[in-house]
């Protein structure tokens, strides 16, 4: 048990270890804390599914062809509020942005030289905040040739059995008494807080990390619309420059004393 | 024609709503050097919008939670974090300290 609130880390590597030796390795993810949390987050959304009256079939259909779960409740909203499809798109589209971003950060720690695009384009399917909180976590530590597997039996197998939960709960498991939800709701957050703060290997994370935190609750009252988009943008950059011509540089500047 | 009409919409509402974006992001990040500047700012702007988001887990809550009182949600989360940097940064310290903290407000105000 007390292996799951560490961090979870993947055998020392070998160089004889081959390509399935690393995606079972990637598969083991599954019994990882942030994995463990995001299968109840799917019970969960199965119960919501069934009170939004969306049948059983849709709602694994749209597990795993969707994949993030804040995409599928928008999703589900709109629908069961008789929405267009346009407007539907256009909801669903704005909350995803950020998936861009989150690409982007994992895609050059996790390809080496010969990675073909179209697989990297399948295997972002499987980027949601879950699996970019264990990539970010965990990915450095495998070899590189090895990093895609990696991440493609982490991330498949997480897809698939959230989807097969989903599937089998949904009907079966109304809904947790509302102590237990609660706690088992404020897991994600805090769990996510404490880990990208301990895991961060460069000061530019630990300075968005404080913005985001922040600015997320602060433009939410301000400009509920394109919250997160502002302050990922707008606090990310800032962030960015704060780090690299403040603290970088006095870092530098500190450096450059103890040497004379 | 008319009972898949559901799938077609989840495809093209949901998933490729959702994966354009993960697409135009491999297609970004393949030109991205792991050392490079531009690296650091789209983890920087990644960092942020994901904090972003988990933030208004804690603050704009959905469900079971949104009825509690924030001043409970944010000591519980604080705290937890508090005692997650005290006791040298282990993720259980402030995971659990801030379960406990929260279950136990939710239990005294009988929720």
């Amino acid at each position: 048990m007390l292996e799951l609130f560490c961090r979870f880390r993947p055998m020392v590597s070998d160089k004889s270890k081959t390509r399935l030796y690393w995606f079972l390795a990637g598969m083991r993810g599954l019994f990882s804390l942030p994995s463990l949390i995001l299968m109840t987050s799917f019970v969960g959304f199965s119960a919501f599914a069934l009170e939004s009256g969306i049948p059983r079939s849709e709602a694994v259909f749209m597990t795993f062809i969707v994949w993030a779960l804040p995409a599928k409740m928008i999703l589900i909203g709109m629908m069961t509020g008789g929405a267009s499809l346009a407007a539907c798109f256009l909801a669903v589209t704005l909350s995803s942005v950020r998936m861009m971003p989150m690409v982007a950060s994992i895609v050059p720690e996790m390809r080496s030289k010969g990675t073909p695009v179209w697989l990297l384009l399948l295997l972002s399917h499987f980027i949601a905040i879950t699996a970019w909180v264990f990539a970010s976590q965990n990915i450095h530590q495998v070899p590189r040739p090895a990093r895609v597997a990696y991440f493609a039996g982490f991330g498949m197998t997480l897809a698939l059995v959230n989807t097969l939960i989903v599937f089998l709960s949904y009907g079966a498991v109304s809904a947790f008494p509302p102590l237990v939800a609660g706690v088992l709701f404020f897991l994600t957050p805090v769990y996510f807080i404490a880990s990208i703060w301990a895991t961060a290997r460069h000061s530019v994370v630990r300075i968005a990390f404080v913005v985001g935190i922040v600015g997320g609750p602060l433009f939410a009252l301000i400009e509920p619309e394109f919250d997160i988009l502002y302050v990922g943008i707008g606090g990310g950059t800032l962030a960015y420059l704060f780090d690299r011509y403040v603290v970088r540089r006095k870092r530098l500047a500190a450096a450059g004393e103890g040497k004379a | 024609m008319q009972e898949l009409w559901p799938y077609v919409f989840i495809a093209v509402a949901g998933w490729l709503a959702t994966d354009f974006w993960r697409w135009l992001g491999v297609l970004a990040g393949n030109r991205l050097r792991e050392d490079s500047e531009a690296f650091y700012w789209v983890r920087s702007v990644a960092t942020a919008l994901v904090m972003a988001v988990t933030a208004k887990l804690v603050v704009f809550p959905t469900g079971a939670l949104e009825a509690s009182p924030l001043w409970m949600r944010l000591g519980a989360a604080g705290l937890g974090f508090a005692a997650f940097l005290v006791s040298g940064q282990r993720v259980a310290v402030g995971v659990g300290v801030s379960l406990v903290l929260l279950a136990a407000g939710l239990y005294a105000i009988g929720q």
